[in-house]
This record gives C-alpha cells, structure tokens and sequence, in this order.
C-alpha cells in the first residue's frame, strides 16, 4: 500500500510551497505521486524514481572520460586540494540545507575560502541595494491577508514562481481580502507582454533599461513635481495616474525580479524601487519584496548572515577576518581575473549559469562538484560526489522569499550507499582537520 | 613635524625637501593578487629598508613579505608626513597600495588594481597608469591623481556605508567607470575624460566635475551636491528641471552652464525655510 | 568530573547577603557544593570580584531582525572582522555581533545567560538556529503576543483562559520562555500604516486597546503560573511626554499579585525604562522623566524594570515598535529595514548615531543613568542597554564605570557640547549615588534570575546552585578610580565557570561549553475552541500549514525544559 507524505515542502524555488502531499512506496524508495505542486516542482519530486542515479564519486582521467572512485577516495583528494589551495572558490549552497551550510563554513573558515551563493547572479543586486537603502517588506500572509494593490515589476510569475499567485499574491481569499483578486488591482510593468501581464488589470510597457527612469518619474510625480512628456516609454500623464491610485491604496506591495536585477544599473533599479516604496509609507502602508529564485538561497544569506555577517560573497581566505566586497569577492569576478586556485562546488550548476569565460578560467583549475546528477559544471570537473536530494531524500531548514523559515522533510531515501550534503561534508572536515594537523597549517 | 591629518593637501617645499624616500621595484609577480595592505606611509614610518622587507603581503591565506616582492632601498621618515614612497615594476596585480595613509606621499609608476588610495586621509597619491575599481574609497583628504583610467566605485562609499567621500580632491587623467562617488558627501572629483552610467548617485555634497560625456543616469537620487558635466549626457534624469543659466569658472575653464536641480524624486533639506536642491550644471 | 576550589575571592552574592566577604566556593559535578576533595583544582582568587554568572534579561541577539541587521549592515564589520588565536571562530560586527562573536563577547563580560528579547512565533525556526550557533551562554526567547490576532479576538472578550491556552500552544510551539508584549496593538496597527500611542487608542479593526491588551496578558500570565512575568514594552516610545503613557501602563499592574512557583515576585517587566521616560512636549523642550517614574516604580512591588541605557556609540536599533522605526528613519534618513509579520508582529531596524555633541542623545544618557541611579530595590532594576538599541552590550563596562563612579560620569556629563543644556534638561548632575559592587551583582545576577523565575539554580552562589561563576581582577579594597580602568576590569574576566566548566580564562574562550536551550512547558487544561481556532487560521489566512509550525527537536539538542502545570 503506498502511504502518502503530507505537508510537504518543494524544494525548488523560492515560493516554498509547504502542502505538498506526496504518494511514497512502501519501501521508502519510490516517488509514485505528488498533488498539489506545480509542473516544475512535480518534476522535482517524480524524476526521484528515473534510472540511471549516480551512486558514486567519479574522477575525470587523461582522456576526458570518468571513472567511479569510492566516496573516501573522493574525501581525501578534496581535502587535500582544499588544503593546498591559497584561495579557493566555495559557491553554490542554494539547494542544499542550512544544516550543511553550517559545517561548509566551518571548513572555509579553516582552509581559506570564499563562500559564495547563487544570488551572486541573481539577486545579489537586490542585496546590494537593501544594504545600500534597507526595505520595507512583510511576509507573504501579510499579502494574502491584506494587499488590495499587486505590482509585479520585471518578474513574471507565471513561469517562474507558478503558484506564486494563487498561494500569495492575486487569488487567495484572506482576512482583509475576502474578496480574493476582484478586491485587488493588480499591475504589471515589463519590458514585453508576459504570461503573467495577462493576470494583470494594467500593464504598462517600459523600454527596456529604463526602469530607473522610471522609477525616478514615479517619484518625481508622487512629490507632485513636473515630468518630462514621456519617460521610458511612459507617458507622463501615466505615471500621474498611478501614483494617484497607489496613494489610494491599503496596502501595496511590489515583486520583483531579474527585469530590475539584470537590466542597466542593477542593483540601482531595487534601490530606487525601494525608495519609491518607501516614500509611499508617507501616504499609505506599502511593501516590496525580491521574487528569490531558488528555494535555499535566501538560506545561505541567513546562514552566512549570523555567522559572519554578509549575505553572500564571503571572503574568508584571510582565514581571521571575514570580508564583502561585491565585484571583488563574487564567484564570476574572482573567476574573471584568475583570483582563486580551486574551486568547490556545491548544490549549483554554474556550468550551466555562469559567463562562459568565467567557466573556461574555472574549468583549468582543480574542482570538485557536489551534485545528486550529473550537470555542465560535473564535466568540466576532476571530481563529482553525488548526494542526496535534499528536501527529497533528507530534510533540513530552508528559508522562502520572504525570510521564513520551514524545515523541509525527508520523503524518500537516498539511493543505496549515497552520502548527504551533512554526511559529505562533515567527513571531508574531519579529512581537512588531519591533513592539517600533519602539515601543521 | 606631524601634521594632522585635516590639513592642507598642498605640501610646503620645505617639507617636501625633508621628506626621507622608500623606492619599492617589482622583482616578483604574485600567481594571485598581492594585498598591500602595508604599503603606505603609515604603515612604513620609522622604518628602515630591511624591516620594510620584513612587513607582510597576502596572496589568499599564504602569508610572504614585502621583501618577496620587492626590491626596497632607502628608509621611511619619522613619521608618515616626512615619508615618500615610489613604486616602479607592474603593479596590476597588487591591491591596497596607499589606501588608509594619513599624510606623505606614494608616486605608483604603473597601474594598479583595487582600493589604491581607499579610506585616504591625507598626504598625496599619484599613480601613473591605470586604477582598477574600488580605488579611492569613502576619501576624506588629501590629493589622489589618477594619470590614466579608473574602474568602477571611484570614490565611492564602502558596501552599506552612507558615508562616501567627504573631502579631499581625486583627478582622473582619463575616463572612469560606472558608480563613481556614490553617497558623496563632500571633497572634489575632477574626471577628465567619460564616464558610464551611475555618477554622483545618493550625493549629498561635494563637487564632480566630468570634462567628458557620461552615459546616463548623473546625479540620481541625489540629496545635495553639484555635477559639472562639460560634454554630454545620452539621458537625463527625468527628475532634474532647467531653472537658469550661470556664467561660472569651473577647473580653470570659463563657461555658461545650464543650471538643473534635481533629484526631484528624492527628499531634499531646508535651509532658512528654503528647499536646498542639488545642481547638475551642463555647460552649454 | 571535575572539581574546582575558588579560594579568597571577595565574593558579592544578594541571594546570601555576602557583600565582599572573602569566601571559598566549591564547585564539583557543574554545581556548587559545600566542600570538595582535596584533588580539586586550586584557583586563586586573592585580591578578586567573584559574583554568579550575569543574567541579560533583554537583549536583540538572535532571530530575523538581528540577522537583517547584521546582513544589511556590512560596514558594521567593516575594519571590524577579526579571530583571536585558538579555539575561537571568527568574530565580528560592532553593534550587532555575528553569532560566535555574541557568544565569546557575553562570556569575555562574566554573563552566562541571555534573553532573546523578541522572537516573531512564525520564524521561531529562526530563532533557534542561531541560539545553536551561539557558543557558551544559555539562552531563551520571548515570543511576542500583544499583536497577535489570537490575543486581539480572545481579549477583547476578556477570554483570559483560551489567552492562556494559546499561550502555551506557543510556547511549545516556539520552545518560548514566557510572554513579550511590544507597542501593544500599535504593531497591528503599523500594517495599516497607523499606530497606538496611548493605552486607550484601540486598534483598527480589532476595536481593542493596549490597556486592556496589557491586562489581559498579565492576567493570562499569572493563571499560568509562568517562571517570567508579562514583559512589556510600552506604547510611544522614544517620543517626548512619553512618561504619562509609561505611568499608565504600569498601573495596570497595581493590585496583581504574582502567582508561581518559582519565586517571582513581580506581575510586570517593564523594559528599556529610559526610552519611556521623557517629559516635554518636543526635542526642544525634552526632560528627564526618570524621576516621576521611578517615583512609581520605587513605590509598586509587583514591577521590575531594566534601564535600557545609552552608550554614545554608532548603534543599530532594531524592534518590533514597527512604526516607531518609520518614524525614527523620517528624523535620521539612515536606511531602514521594516518586515510585518502575518498574524503576529512586525519588526524595524534603523542605524542610529547617539552623538555625544546632540543635547538630545546627552540627556537620553543621563536618563538612562537616572533610571538606576534612583532605583531604591536594586533587585528589581537591571542594567542593560536594550542591545543593540541604546547600544552594543559590549559597552556595559562603561555603563558600569559611569553608575559607580560619580566622577567618572560627572567627567562625561561636564565634557559634552551642549553640556547646560543637558544638566538643565536632566536631574544627574546632582545624583550623588555610586552604584556598589554588591548591588550591581544584584541588578546582574541575583534581580534577573529572580525576575525569569530562575533563581532556585542561578543567580547566586549557594550550595546546590549552577556553577556559573565569574571571577574578575577587580579587588574592591582597591576599586579601579578611573573610567578606563572600570572598563578592563569589567570587560575580561579572570575565569568564567559555565556550569562548572572554565569556559574563559584571562580573558580568553579556552572552551566551548554545552550551552542549553531554555523554554517553558506549560500543561494547560483541554481547550477545543482554542484548537479549532488554531486549524481555522492556518487554514484561512497564515501563509505556512500548521504542521510546519513547529520548531523541530534538532533545533536545540541541549534543552533545559521547565515544566508549569496550569490543568488544575
């Protein structure tokens, strides 16, 4: 009799949807069934029982070809590169849990790396700007509960936080919101018409890189001063009408996403759209939130956050002191200008994600990749561990987008014989800690 | 004599001649970035050749010295005032040189790459080649010229930190990059040549004066402060409105300037019950 | 096991009356005894302060808000991050320290408890996860409930007993230790953009008001029987004229006694008494009300308070004051992170430079001083500087050094800018009071244990108690004159016992300790209408299910769970 998993956390973006209700074999080995999840999290959870599972380490020979090694094997040569390295790239973390971050730092802090996550490209500029300028933002309850005008900003929902809106942000029927989306206005301004431009009453088309600009017009208007006819496209008597309507509004809150990331000025166009947010707290109660991509990133930025007080791009190389430095100390940067001598890879796949020369540079130094399947970034690797699934095959903490915290569970177990990211991790610590003890480093 | 590090950045010549000279020349490559953090007057005051040698470099967690590197003759001032520094060789892969020093002076005969002459405090810096990003941090006194390009963050404030350049006077031969003086809150910045996108932005004092053209984006958000651009701007800032012109010398060149106050998207202060608003001069 | 002998110590202890008498303190076992063997290490004590460990009753030092100040403020590390040789990690962060930092930092200072002020129950999780990241100290959390949707519905209808139902839900929940009220219903309010600055102004929507809010907890509270007393912090904080509102809400208290098995004997914590403590109409004309409510507090029994004392330092100040935040970022435009919490609370974090040259910082310092300076009780006024608010606990040798020594604070009242202004504004200048060392291990150690219920095991130094001990290179025949030199005698201690381990020696972590999780259980008799209104909410309006609500066991593997049973 298959049992089902009920309050299930997806561990795919950053929505963390937690009702999952999964169907498991009796065994514990087999995912026959999940309801509630969208296409994409579905697919987290059923290629769970698709063949072809690495089950072991694999070292890259001479010949370009791979050769399975024994997890000890594997241990002792990332140690022992980790060890020899001088600086040493330690990226990754957003899909693993917050458990694993913890002793990945400790073996940073020990060896002289630099632990960095995926918003390095992706909402590192929403970082940045909150470090700049702060935020006004609230949970997602609060927009379910509250929020009668919606704004989704250079973010498209519809594909990339599907249930998004059904679960937070148009539909849901809340306390304040009985109403569900006919009580709510909602806007949507994007350089193209989106799939989720059609969930939207308006949407307003801005030329694309002129989000700044805008938004400046969007202030300049809302402290009733002049504009010029048009502003990235927009028409200024728009911009009046908008503004005016925001005032009226209860509570408004903007999402956001790689449109104001990823455009000209980056982390300039979250700075101003925070700002603007911030000044309609003059006149009514608004928030603004980063639509944050995978489903343990904004983990990694906690993690790092109370231990060593940044949210991603730690250099710890010094080994006594912690640094940030945006530009400096992030993974496409430090690989840019041949600034580490290892790399270390873990729950990402930057050979799918990173500038191209960024990898080539990566691709001639030692690296170890840490991933339950083969990926871009494990075939330009000297080794790849594969691991548990987490939030699939082990449990562990995850934070949302909204900075909650919701302990994900163990479904289904690994694959026979295979380590978890904790397991992994804590036996090349303990690897690190003897080879250091006979160098005496 | 020690002099404070509030004071004048022009040096009188008789200090100048009482200055004792430190000659650094590249002998060694770093397979990293070499971090200088003790290459500064400070740092170098009171010391002889030898135990300058002795000073620490890093390249990530290995720790050499100064004397890896370098070859180095002379010997330091007393104190920083009285000490110069000159650097020959390449140093594009050398981070630090200069930054925090409070008085003297370093001549850097190459480029140079990030935080060269960041947290500056006093005293005189010249590099004679190009500056990577980061260089010239939150700068609060002192002379920094740049005969060459800079990168991005001239002069701008650490991550965070409201706190930007608040004195001192930065020249830039050639063009700079993108954020420059971000959060300045006082001091001059005189760029000879481009710059991109994001100059002056959160200003709320000091001076810019861009010779050149800048992409867009000038004087976003600014609080207070003034911008003279001399070439063009490809976009304006919605939120800055003509009010007059001025006739105004500006770094030696007489002009007529449009005189903008903006950001008006953004608070301003009052001052005798008036709104204090800051001004972006475009010289006709 | 080890077992230790601390010879010839002076030794301060309220909970025996000992005011400086040289003693001898055993310790075997991670307790202390009557007498130990002849094996026992020696430790030398001649010529030193032996006190308990200290107790911080109300601190910011782990959870949501702390950790978006940490993150949101880089160059709070800035020049800052550091490792001191051995078994330390790295260390950083002036007003909001990294977690190994708040550790090694409370432990250097001769505390081995402290109180997470303010945990949002939603991110509880949170929480948790850095009290296990953070070394040596015990601590626990106070979830926040005077903004909180069940407390609103079941008070207004004065349901004292479902109160006291949900109460305790959370508290399992969460692993909470007892019940925090901030800017009660002012917070809900904040959602809308509004807030309550009287005990009278109701709520939008909810129609209820903080009076009877604060009432309704403090009366939940004591059918409980919890080991802490309703902690509140009061509405209109910070704002001139506050001090009424202040007086009002203490009042509520009057005729409440304290009911428990743990020795507390008051109703009511009110905290950071010097943010609530100001007369005047507007900065210009802003007084020192510390008089007019210590007059009070001096009078009523039943409270406790805490100074909450500023430092004159750049600090961070971060709370679930929502609105108060906001408007604070309308006076300084330093940049401002504000979170509302589904359901439950809010939270805003704003930098805040305290400059000794602004008459307004400089007489908040002298109220601050004022406020333990007429503290008859000093086991019912603890020192704190509400940290990182009134600034970083790293700076409490300083706040001791200026409330034991008139000269010392005389010097810094006499040396500011405006200095008339602020002695004609406040009441210090002619304060004679020295704080002595016996009382200051009162208003540390002995007054806080007491006060969270705790002082049957901590607190003191009686056989049969924790061995948390801290020994300090203080010789009271020889008390330190100078301002500096009070600093380094608090600042590092000679040893630091944490349950009878040397944790810090000379100053130096030399061990890591087994640090516990302290929450309160609290057996409650059945309640269906409280439970169905639990399913209800989670259904219909949180954002999470009620099963990922809770914070799972792995989050504290060393529980310390005091047990109340209110079923009868």
């Amino acid at each position: 009799m298959p049992k089902e998993v009920t309050d299930v956390i997806c561990p795919f973006c950053g929505t963390l949807c937690d009702d999952l209700i999964v169907s498991v074999s009796d065994d514990n080995k087999t995912i026959l069934g999940v309801k509630n999840a969208c296409a994409i999290g579905a697919e987290k959870f059923n290629h769970q029982r698709q063949p072809g599972r690495v089950k072991l380490p694999r070292m890259r020979q001479a010949d370009g070809s791979y050769k399975e090694i024994s997890y000890d094997e594997a241990i002792d040569w990332t140690a022992k590169m980790l060890v020899k390295s001088r600086k040493t790239l330690m990226y990754g973390w957003a899909s693993t849990s917050c458990q694993a971050m913890s002793i990945g730092h400790e073996i940073a802090e020990k060896v002289g790396g630099i632990v960095d996550n995926c918003a390095t490209v992706c909402h590192g500029s929403s970082l940045i700007a909150i470090e700049d300028v702060g935020v006004p933002s609230c949970t997602l309850g609060e927009v379910k509960n509250r929020a009668d005008r919606v704004i989704f900003w250079g973010c498209n929902p519809a594909h990339a936080h599907p249930r998004h809106m059904s679960r937070y942000s148009i539909f849901p029927r809340g306390f304040f919101t009985v109403k569900g989306h006919k009580g709510r206005k909602i806007y949507c301004v994007d350089c193209r018409y989106t799939d989720t431009a059609k969930c939207a009453d308006e949407f307003i088309q801005v030329q694309q890189g002129f989000d700044y600009e805008l938004l400046d017009a969007f202030r300049t208007a809302a402290r009733g001063e002049a504009l010029p006819d048009t502003v990235g496209g927009v028409p200024k008597e728009k911009i009046y009408e908008i503004v005016e309507d925001l005032k009226q509004a209860r509570f408004g809150v903007i999402f956001f996403g790689m449109g104001l990331t990823h455009t000209m000025g980056r982390n300039h166009n979250i700075d101003i759209a925070i700002n603007l947010t911030r000044d309609m707290n003059d006149h009514t109660k608004f928030a603004i939130m980063a639509m944050r991509g995978h489903w343990n990133v904004t983990g990694s930025g906690q993690v790092l956050g109370w231990q060593y007080g940044f949210p991603y791009a730690v250099d710890l190389s010094r080994r006594d002191q912690a640094r940030h430095q945006t530009g400096e100390t992030t993974s496409v940067d430090l690989l840019n200008r041949n600034e580490v001598e290892a790399c270390f890879y873990i729950a990402t796949d930057p050979g799918a994600h990173f500038p191209v020369n960024a990898m080539i540079s990566s691709s001639r130094k030692p690296t170890v990749t840490i991933d339950p399947h083969i990926n871009c970034t494990t075939e330009i690797s000297d080794i790849h561990i594969p691991v548990a699934l987490v939030g699939v095959e082990v449990g562990g903490c995850a934070y949302r987008m909204d900075n909650v915290p919701i302990e994900t569970r163990k479904v289904v177990d690994p694959p026979e014989g295979v380590l978890t990211d904790e397991e992994l991790l804590t036996r090349i610590n303990k690897r690190v800690d003897e080879l250091m003890a006979k160098g005496g480093q | 004599m020690h002099r404070t590090s509030t004071s004048s950045a022009w040096m009188r010549a008789s200090e100048v001649e009482r200055m004792n000279t430190v000659t650094l020349t590249v002998k060694k490559q770093p397979e990293l970035y070499l971090e200088c953090e003790n290459v500064n007057p400070d740092v170098f005051a009171g010391k002889k050749a030898d135990q300058i040698a002795k000073l620490g470099a890093f390249q990530g967690k290995e720790i050499s010295t100064l004397g890896d590197f370098f070859t180095i003759t002379g010997e330091a001032g007393a104190t920083a005032a009285d000490t110069k520094i000159v650097i020959n060789g390449d140093c594009t892969k050398m981070k630090y040189i200069g930054a925090k020093m409070t008085a003297g002076e370093v001549v850097v005969n190459s480029a140079c790459d990030m935080y060269t002459g960041s947290w500056m405090k006093g005293g005189k810096l010249t590099v004679n080649g190009d500056v990577h990003s980061f260089c010239g941090l939150a700068l609060a006194g002192g002379e920094f010229t740049i005969n060459g390009n800079a990168g991005n963050y001239l002069g701008a404030a650490y991550r965070g930190d409201w706190r930007g350049m608040s004195g001192g006077v930065l020249r830039v031969k050639g063009n700079a990059g993108s954020d420059v003086a971000t959060f300045m809150t006082g001091g001059e910045m005189i760029i000879e040549g481009d710059v991109d996108i994001h100059l002056g932005t959160h200003m709320e004092g000091g001076k810019i004066v861009l010779k050149g053209n800048a992409n867009r984006r000038v004087g976003g958000q600014m609080v207070k402060g003034e911008i003279y651009v001399f070439g063009k701007i490809n976009v304006m800032m919605p939120g800055y409105k003509p009010v007059g012109e001025k006739e105004m010398e500006v770094d030696g060149t007489k002009a007529t300037f449009v005189d903008y106050i903006g950001d008006l998207g953004e608070r301003h202060p009052k001052r005798k019950g008036e709104v204090v608003y800051g001004h972006l001069y475009m010289k006709k | 096991m080890s077992e230790y002998i601390i010879k010839n110590g002076h030794v301060f202890d309220p909970t025996q009356g000992i005011k400086g008498d040289k003693k001898d303190i055993a310790v075997k076992d991670g307790k202390i005894v009557d007498k130990v063997g002849s094996s026992a290490k020696v430790i030398d004590a001649s010529g030193k302060t032996v006190m308990a460990g200290a107790l911080e009753v109300h601190a910011h030092v782990a959870g949501p808000k702390v950790n978006a100040g940490r993150w949101y403020r880089p160059e709070d590390k800035h020049f800052d991050s550091h490792k001191t040789a051995g078994i330390t990690r790295i260390e950083g962060g002036k007003s909001i320290p990294t977690v190994f930092k708040t550790g090694y930092e409370y432990a250097r200072l001769g505390f081995t408890f402290a109180m997470e002020a303010a945990m949002p129950p939603l991110y509880a999780r949170h929480v948790h996860e850095e009290i296990h990241d953070t070394p040596i100290i015990d601590e626990a959390a106070l979830p926040v409930f005077g903004n909180n949707w069940f407390i609103l519905e079941y008070l207004k209808n004065h349901e004292v007993e479902n109160t006291a139902a949900y109460i305790a839900w959370i508290l399992r929940q969460t692993k909470g230790y007892g019940v925090k009220c901030v800017n009660p219903g002012g917070t809900e309010a904040w959602a809308w953009g509004l807030n309550c600055l009287t005990i009278h102004d109701p709520v939008p929507y909810f129609e209820i008001t903080p009076a009877e809010i604060i009432k309704g907890l403090i009366e939940a509270n004591e059918y409980l029987g919890l080991p802490h007393s309703m902690h509140l912090h009061q509405n209109d904080l910070g704002n001139p004229g506050n001090y009424k509102t202040t007086i009002d809400s203490l009042k509520l208290a009057e005729g409440i006694k304290a009911t428990n098995n743990f020795g507390r004997e008051q109703v009511l914590h009110s905290t950071h008494l010097q943010f609530h403590a100001y007369k005047g109409t507007n900065w210009g004309d802003f007084e020192s009300g510390a008089k007019e409510v210590m007059d009070y507090v001096n009078k009523q029994k039943n409270l406790t308070i805490d100074t909450g004392n500023v430092t004159l330092d750049e600090t961070t100040t971060m709370t679930a004051d929502g609105p108060f935040e906001h408007h604070l970022h309308g006076l300084n435009h330093l940049k401002w992170f504000n979170v509302d919490v589904e359901l439950e609370t809010a939270a805003g974090i704003v930098p805040f430079i305290y400059d000794p040259n602004n008459a307004v910082f400089a007489s908040q310092w002298a109220v601050g001083l004022e406020i333990a300076l007429y503290a008859k009780d000093p086991m019912r006024c603890f020192i704190t500087t509400d940290h990182p608010n009134a600034g970083p606990f790293t700076r409490y040798p300083r706040v001791y050094s200026w409330l034991m020594s008139k000269k010392v604070r005389d010097e810094r009242l006499n040396s500011f800018k405006k200095a008339d202004k602020v002695i004609s504004a406040t009441n210090l200048a002619n304060m004679d009071r020295e704080i002595t060392l016996y009382e200051l291990a009162a208003m540390t150690r002995a007054g806080p244990a007491k006060c969270l219920g705790l002082s049957k095991d901590y607190g003191g130094l009686k056989a049969g108690m924790n061995a948390d001990i801290a020994i300090y290179n203080i010789n009271p025949d020889k008390f330190p004159s100078t301002g500096p030199e009070i600093e380094k005698a608090f600042a590092q201690v000679a040893y630091l016992f944490k349950s009878g381990k040397i944790c810090v020696e000379g100053g130096k972590v030399v061990d890591m300790g087994h640090k516990e999780t302290f929450w309160v259980d609290a057996k409650v008799p059945e309640n269906k209408q409280v439970m169905h209104d639990i399913k209800e909410k989670f259904l219909r309006y949180y954002s999470i299910n009620e099963n990922n609500y809770p914070v799972p066991e792995s989050y504290a593997p060393h529980q310390h769970i005091i047990s109340v049973d209110a079923s009868q």
